[in-house]
Formats: C-alpha cells, structure tokens, sequence
C-alpha cells in the first residue's frame, strides 16, 4: 500500500516536473517573442505607432494678390463665413437646423444631406451648412448662438475680383481642383491640390503664375485618437504664403476702355512700345470670374457658352480678325524695303483690273495720282494692290512677320493665337491651292487669308512706333521661376531690320492719317500737339461683297449686325516720342476712324497723363462698382462692438 | 512522537489559528503584487483615474482575498467530498446559460442571479479540475492503462468544453481541454494514449476541412491568421503589436502609452491589458510580470506537491496548470502568438468573475497545502 502510494506520487512528481518544464519552455518563447517584437523590431512599431497617433493636416497658405501697377489689388482673398454644425454639441441636429433656417435659408435637399453627413461622421466632426454668409447673415447667427446649440461659425478664405467682369479676361479666375488637373504630375502632385475645397488658377494669369500665387502649403502636426478626434497639436508649420504678382495693368485705364467699348463685341490692348509692358487689355462682352469660384449654375454656363458675342473668349488674344487696313503699313514698308520710293506716284481711278478681274478701291469715285503718304493717310486700296502686285506678296509677308504678325506674341496668358501671313508654301498646305495673282492683292490690304490678333496689331503698332525693335509685350512686372517671382529686368530688345527712312515714311503716313483733314481718322485726332496721336483705321469685310451689292449701295445700319464690317484701328503717342501703342478691333463696328478712334484717342490721351501722374484722374471714367452680394467690413472687431463687451470691461 | 504531530494533522483536527499559521504567506504575496500591478494598470487605463476599473478591481480582491482564506480553511477531505456535486452545479449552470443566459459581446456567457452575474464557464475551470482530481484519486497506473476507465474522466472534460464551445467561447473551452489533458497527464496517463489522440485529431483536419464550405474556411482562416484582414478582426492584434513594439525595451512611461490612451488598443482593460503595461513599462516590465507569474506557478507546483494525498496533488497541479494556461494563452494572443480567443490576464484583467475564481482556486491549493498531511484513503474520504 505504502509502497504504491510511494510509486503514485513518483509517478505524479516525474510528470509535475515534465509538464513544469513544458510550461517553462512556453513560457520563455513569451519572453522571446516580447524581445523580438520589443528590441528588434522597436523602431518599426515606433514608427506606426506615431502614423497612428499623428495626423499631417495640410494647411491651406493664403493666395497672393494681384495687383496693379500702381499697387491697386485686382484680385484679393476675402473672408468666407460659413456656418457649421457639429452634431455631438446639440441634442437634436433637426431642431437647430429648423432654428437656424430662420436666419440662413436651408433648402430640403440641403438638410437632409446635412443630417446625412452628421450620421455618417463621427459626431465631433462639423458638417458645413452654408457658406459666403452675408456680413448681416453672419451677425444674426453669433448674436442667436445661444439658441443655436452646435452651430459654429468658420471663417475661411475665399477670392475675389473686386473688378468684377472688368478684368476677367487678364485675371481668369480659380476653382476646384480636377482630376485632369492631376493627372500627369505623379508623385510631385502639390498635396495643397487634394485638399478639398482647394481652389487653383485656371485660367488668365491665375493659371500663368498659379505656382507663385499658390504658395506652399503649410503642416500642422496633430495628435489624433483612434476615431480621429484632434487631441493636441503636436507642431506647426505655418507654410508659405503666395508671393503677390503686380501687373503692368493701369486698373483706371482698364475700366475706362472696358466702359468705353461698353456692350461692343470688341478687344483692344494698349502697350509701352518700349518696355512691353500692357497696360490694357479688354475685350468685351466679359464675364464675372467671381461666378466661376462660387460655382456657376447650369443657367450661368449656357448663357456664357451660347452667348453669340462670346464672353469667355479674350478677343484680344484669341480672337483673329483680317486686320483689314491696318495692314497697309506692312504693305507700304515692304515696298519701301524693296526699293520703291515714297514719292512714287499710283493712278487710282477707284478700281484696279487684274487678269479678267476688277478689285474695288473703298472709294468709287477713285483717288487720283497719288503717293505713299498719301495712299496711307486716305487709305487708297488701289496703290496698296498696285505695290504688292509690283513686289509679290512673300515679301510683304516676311516683313509682317518681323513686325510680330503671323505668331503668337507670347504674351503671359494662357489661349493665345497665332494669326495668319500667307504665302505659297502655306497656301499649298494648307489650302493645297497654288497662289493666284489676285491673292497678292487681297492680302496687301489685310484681307483674304491674314489674319491677326488685337494684341499683334497692337505690337505691329509698337514695333512701327519704337523705330523696329522687337518688343514683346507682357503683363506681369515679375517673371515666374519655379514656384518665386522675380523682377522682370529691362530687356535690349533686338532691331528687326527696317531701315530708320522706310519707318519715316510710315510715321509720317500715320500722322497724316489722324491729323490732317481727309485723313481717315481726322475726326479723331488729338489736339493737343504735345500728345498728338499716329494712327491707321481699318474696317474688314466680314463675308464676300458682290459686286451688285456696291451697286444697290445698301445703307450701312440696313446690313444685320453679324455682316457688318470689323472696325479696326491702330495708333501711337506722342509722335515726337512714341510711348504708347494701342490696337482695337470692334466686331462689326463698320469704321476703324469712327467706332475705335475716339476711343483709341481717349485712352492715349489718359495714358500720356497718368505717365507723367499716375494718380491723374480719367474724365468720365464711371466709380468703381461695388461688390455685390458679399459686403464684409474691415475686420471683425470685438472691442468695436458694444454689444460684445464683456461685463465689467471698459 | 513524529506520530503524534502527524496525528494532529493526520486527524484534520487543526485549530483555525494553526491553519493560519501554515497559510503560505509568501504565496499571498505575490498573488498580492500581481494583483496590485493590475491596480495601477487599470489606473493608468482610465488616464489616471481610479474610477472606474481600479476601485473595483480593488474591492473584488478584498473579497477574493477573503473567499481565499476562508477556501483555504475548509478540510481538503470536504472539498473531496463535494467535488462531484460542485462540477454537476456548474455543469447545469452552463446549460442555463445555454438556455437563458443573456448576451455578451455575441457570446452567451453570462447568467444573472439577481444578486450577481455569473460565468459558469469561469467556474467550471475549477470544478472540473476538482472532479478529475477526485477521479484519479487512488488510480493506479493499471487502472489508467485501461480505455475504459478512462471515458467518465473524458466525458467530465468533453461536456463542458462541447458546452462551452457552443457559446461560442473558444478560449474557455481550449483551457478546459488542455487542463484536462494536462491532469490526464498527471494522473499516468500512458504518453502513447496522447500521441494517438494527437495524431487521429491531425489526421481528421484534412477531412473536416474538406467538408466544411468556403466561407466556413475562412472565417477559420481568418481566426488563425487575423492580420490577413486588417480592417476587421486584425485590427485589434496589429494595434496591439504595435504598442507593445512601440514600448520598446523600457516602455513610454507610466500613463504616457499612446496607443491605449488615443484608444487605438481595444479591449485595454480586459484581454489587451499586458499589451498597456508593456506599452508603458517596455520588456522590462513585461518579464517583470511574466517572472511573478513563473514564481506563482513554481509556488503553486511546489505547494501542490508537498499534499501527500494523490486527490491533493493532482488538484493543485492541476489548478496550477490552469493558472497557467490564463497566462499564456493571453500573453501569446496579444502578441498575436495565437489567435484572440477571449481569455483575461489573470489576477489583471478588469472583471469579477475571473478574480474570484483565480483567488478560489488559490484557495484551494493553499488549502491542499494546510492539509498536506490529511490522509484520504484510496476510495475516498469518508472510508479512509
């Protein structure tokens, strides 16, 4: 019995100690597990543990302004007042919402996406009710906060074009990042562009230096716990903000040709002839790039888009228009250049024939004997068909291109177009026809195939006025390098090659043109001497006129507007020391002399006086608007408000 | 004369300051230390707060302490005796539970006395342990030759677990069976009996997998590989890896663990508490802890072993053996070791049931020790 027992517990004792050290041996793989996930693989936990527990919040750098040249914003940020709410801070989200929709509207399909969202997200998230808030709206929500358990008010940055539709063609506008705006930049994508909500340039010189305005986006380290609620901020990086860009732009000029040429499909540019500096740029009909920020209803786009006068589209830039008249400058220096001399004399007897074809001079009734300043200032076709019948049009073509015609300008906006100088190789291109006799003739006087921008005959205008440099026109003072501006440096610009005489028969042409009686711009000169303007009308046929037609002699106002002729006009001031170039272009406008050159005249009159004071006031010029729908005042001040001093304060 | 001490013990008939005389002091120590380890987890838990977990871990150790003592008290010859019929109260409190048992977390674990909630699955852990222990008493290594004798000892094993399985609580009814073969084992057991049983379970894998359907597949897929379903049931195990390994060797610092205090780590109070104090106080804390528990279990082996009876030693061992079963299975889980199956860190862990029945267990061994030298005849021990 005892000797059993004692094998019994022999037998238990063996077992205990073979089951100890089984459990000895698990026990130390815990050990060596605790080492392995503790000590060797310490720095990889470490790290995400902290992916865990910190949060990068990007934070949005405030948008550089754009300015004029005289320090006049163009386009600023203003603040954006939005109302908030946040479900965990009110019983019921349905109640303050009904209590808040007597202050902001709230419609139906609105609410219910907001007590969506509040359901979906964690309850400390807010969900955005309504913003650009009213300076009126945001005041009867802080005063009614009592009342209004959750609701929060947020002030974030928003653009605005105080010039309105006055500007939008040189500014553009900005708006939300989309995927095609990504696409493309792989893993250099700014993180700022997933930022919702995040607006970039998309077009205008918002698109052009969008890197320099941008900024760079500033970090805000953030604990965060497991359902993302911000505990603490861990560390802070305030970013960069974007570099303000100023333009060449005169605000008070810009206004004043955008009301000028008022509800007339027209562009028009002015420039320095020296620098290149643009000081205006208009084209009309414009559009509110405020709109495109907010948000443009389907209404809003289908009337930009099918309007017949095109708002959207910079007519100074991208619209190209047979330069009409204007072009016989390019004619008459190209005949210079090949040896023909200003003295020479042409016949108009008011047709010229040509093969079996008779081409029309403007004037029936025919011009007489005539020489080149002559032929300029009373803008004779047939000496101009007579000069390129002699010269061949290749030659007045290469001459048109050194003047800037026939390419981009390469003007600091986004859409410009190239125009049109034909000749034999782009004719067969393009058209796969040989080049005829009478092309030379239409071509010289700035019909048939050429074709150019406002802007290019506004810098034909300036090269012509700057004795043939190839200045290049731009808008902004700085240059863009990567994401900085830097100041633009005064640039020697290259001669193009005409001789010093050919130009002075073309100054002096223009001269005449608006400055001697029966010069095609007389009516339009400016009297004082000491700002006296050189110029050259145009007006181009819109579609081919038949012979028949000349005939019946239509009453101009009979002719429906979209078959009226284009109204062109080209000029610079002051003749003694030409400063200013300015080309226009109305669509339809029938004259060049008459519907562009008061307002030509005008504009360089202003331009001569804010050179020499750039605070001189602009006659007629109407007070800026003020900005509609959202009035912020200057900045929230507490102390200001006396409803807001706390008790017991001063 | 060495009869007559042996007598005195032999005859049961100690006064109850003799048996707290021979209470193992030291034991209680270092039950007490894990447990005050417990305490100032939980307080860092709730961000230094003693509200809510720490105070009443606290008053259920001073009730566990008392239930412990006075456990350790009673004859081990009355335990015996009454060990069948505690496993049969347990047995049908689990299949109330079964019946009636209100819904936990998904698992049906709980029935409500009125007066206090229980987990029969908790006591069973002791019962059973408690039963085998008075079915092997006196079995000689013939008897556990013998298949037959062996299927009442199996079916006290196999009940409960199939019961406990059914909840579903798979933690529990593992540490069942594995207790069970561990007092199998004790109890002489021939270690080729295990090898077959191993080796038919391995060989009926393939053939229940065959049958089982594809989403039955991976839903055991996913519990044996939960980190190929990060968002779902590996969430838990990788967070918890990540502030164990984050701890590093000597731990953020007492309440600065980030991943319990943003509430990335699940379940910090309860299943997932080593991973907060390994978190705060590193390896080093952790093999701290993990060497408390070594001595408990050294402790509890060695006081097993002093009991002279056979129905002693194999229940102390056994509850030793399930003490450490607590331990590892959960250590090995948070460490993503072995899958999450739901078992407390002993003595830590915020929750009554497990407190007491540890500290009723401990009782129990203690009481096996202050008896050491009651003999219990080879039927039991209203004959001997």
């Amino acid at each position: 019995m005892i000797h059993r027992e004692a094998d019994g517990t022999k037998l238990i004792s063996r077992r205990a100690l073979l089951l100890g050290g089984g459990q000895a041996l698990l026990l130390a793989t815990l050990v060596g597990r605790m080492y392995y996930l503790q000590v060797m693989e310490a720095s990889k936990y470490a790290v995400l543990a902290d992916q865990n527990r910190i949060n990068l919040r990007l934070l949005p750098p405030p948008r550089g302004r754009i300015l004029d040249r005289n320090g006049i914003p163009m386009a600023v940020n203003q603040q954006n007042y939005r109302v908030l709410v946040v479900a965990e801070q009110t019983d019921d989200i349905g109640d303050t919402l009904d209590a808040l929709s007597g202050i902001v509207p709230i419609a139906d399909h609105d609410r219910a996406r907001i007590i969506r969202e509040a359901e979906r997200r964690p309850s400390f998230a807010s969900v955005l009710v309504h913003e650009n808030l009213t300076w009126e709206e945001m005041s009867r929500v802080e005063i009614n906060t009592p009342d209004l358990p959750g609701v929060m008010i947020d002030v974030g940055q928003t653009r605005n074009y105080p010039l309105n539709d006055l500007g939008a063609h040189i500014l553009g506008y900005v708006s939300a990042v989309s995927e095609s705006d990504l696409q493309g930049q792989g893993s250099n994508t700014d993180p700022l562009l997933e930022l919702p909500g995040f607006r970039i340039g998309k077009a205008g010189v918002e698109k052009v230096y969008d890197m320099a305005l941008r900024g760079k986006g500033g970090t805000s380290q953030v604990e965060v716990n497991a359902v993302g609620r911000v505990i603490r901020e861990l560390s802070r990086d305030e970013g960069q903000p974007g570099a303000d860009l100023k333009l060449a732009i005169d605000l008070d000029l810009q206004r004043y040709a955008m009301q000028r040429l008022g509800d007339n499909s027209a562009g028009l540019a002015m420039m320095d002839v020296h620098t290149g500096e643009v000081l205006v740029l208009a084209a009309t009909p414009s559009y509110d790039p405020n709109a495109f920020n907010r948000g443009l209803t389907t209404e809003e786009w289908k009337d930009l888009t099918t309007n017949p006068r095109q708002p959207l589209i910079d007519k100074v830039i991208a619209g190209q228009y047979a330069p009409g008249s204007t072009f016989k400058t390019m004619t008459a220096l190209a005949a210079l250049e090949s040896g023909v001399t200003p003295d020479t004399k042409v016949f108009c007897p008011g047709h010229y024939n040509l093969g079996n074809n008779t081409w029309m001079c403007w004037k029936h009734t025919g011009h007489g004997a005539i020489d080149m300043p002559n032929a300029i200032k009373m803008s004779c076709d047939v000496y101009f068909y007579e000069m390129s019948h002699r010269i061949g049009f290749e030659r007045i073509a290469e001459v048109a291109k050194r003047f800037g015609l026939g390419t981009a300008t390469g003007l600091d906006l986004p859409g410009e177009r190239p125009g049109i100088i034909p000749n034999k190789a782009w004719k067969r291109a393009s058209l796969g026809q040989p080049w005829f006799p009478g092309d030379n003739l239409n071509n010289a006087i700035g019909q048939g195939f050429v074709l150019a921008t406002p802007l290019q005959l506004t810098l034909m205008a300036a090269r012509i006025a700057n004795g043939g440099y190839a200045v290049l026109p731009h808008l902004a003072q700085q240059r863009i390098d990567g994401n900085k501006l830097t100041p633009r440096k005064a640039t020697d610009w290259p001669d193009i090659g005409i001789s010093p005489q050919s130009l002075a028969v073309i100054h002096r042409g223009m001269e005449m043109v608006a400055n001697e009686p029966h010069g095609t711009a007389y009516e339009a000169r400016i009297k004082d001497p000491a700002m006296a303007m050189a110029a050259k009308t145009g007006s181009a046929q819109v579609r081919h006129v038949s012979q028949r037609e000349h005939e019946m002699k239509i009453k101009e106002d009979q002719i429906p507007w979209k078959e009226r002729d284009n109204a062109l006009f080209i000029a610079y001031a002051p003749i003694s020391a030409p400063r200013f170039a300015i080309g226009i272009c109305v669509e339809h406008g029938m004259h060049g002399g008459s519907a562009a050159g008061p307002v030509g005249r005008d504009l360089l009159i202003a331009a001569q006086m804010r050179a020499v004071d750039p605070k001189a006031p602009i006659p007629g010029l109407a007070p800026m608007q003020p900005v509609d729908g959202v009035a912020p005042p200057p900045q929230p001040n507490n102390d200001s408000d006396p409803d807001l001093i706390p008790e017991g304060g001063a | 004369m060495a009869g007559s001490i042996r007598s005195r013990f032999g005859s049961g008939e100690m006064r109850l300051g003799e048996k707290f005389w021979h209470v193992s002091w030291s034991f209680v120590l270092l039950i007490a230390l894990v447990c005050g380890i417990g305490f100032l987890t939980l307080y860092s838990a709730a961000n230094g707060s003693i509200e809510p977990w720490a105070i009443r871990q606290m008053f259920r150790f001073a009730v566990g302490v008392a239930v412990m003592l006075g456990v350790a008290m009673v004859d081990i010859r009355a335990w015996m005796r009454w060990s069948y019929v505690l496993y049969g109260v347990a047995l049908v409190l689990l299949v109330g539970v079964q019946l009636h048992g209100s819904s936990s977390l998904g698992a049906q674990r709980w029935i409500d006395l009125g007066f206090i909630q229980l987990q029969p699955s908790e006591i069973m852990k002791i019962t059973m342990v408690l039963a085998l222990a008075r079915y092997f008493h006196g079995s000689t290594p013939q008897d556990t030759g013998r298949p037959l004798f062996l299927i009442i000892p199996l079916l006290l094993v196999l009940l409960p677990a199939g019961l406990v399985l059914k909840q579903p609580d798979m933690g529990t009814a593992m540490m069942l069976v594995l207790a069970g073969g561990a007092l199998f084992f004790l109890a002489g057991v021939r270690t080729w009996m295990f090898a077959v049983v191993i080796a038919l379970g391995g060989a009926a894998v393939p053939v229940v997998w065959k049958f089982m359907r594809d989403y039955q597949k991976q839903r055991i897929l996913t519990f044996l590989d939960p980190e190929s379903d990060p968002l779902g049931s590996g969430y838990h195990i990788m967070q918890s890896k990540i502030a164990l390994g984050s701890g590093g060797l000597f731990g953020k610092g007492f309440m600065l663990g980030t991943q319990s205090h943003l509430n990335f780590l699940p379940e910090k109070q309860t299943d997932f508490i080593f991973t907060q104090m390994a978190e705060e106080w590193g390896m080093v804390g952790g093999v701290a802890l993990l060497s408390l528990y070594t001595l408990i279990i050294i402790w509890g082996y060695a006081l097993s072993l002093r009991c002279r009876t056979q129905f002693g030693r194999l229940m102390g061992l056994g509850l030793t053996t399930t003490f450490f079963l607590y331990v590892f299975i959960n250590i090995a889980m948070v460490m993503g070791l072995v899958p999450v199956v739901g078992v407390p860190l002993p003595l830590i862990s915020y929750g009554g049931t497990a407190m007491l029945t540890l500290l009723f267990g401990f009782g129990l061994i203690l009481s096996a020790y202050i008896h050491r030298d009651v003999p219990i005849g080879r039927h039991g021990p209203e004959i001997g």
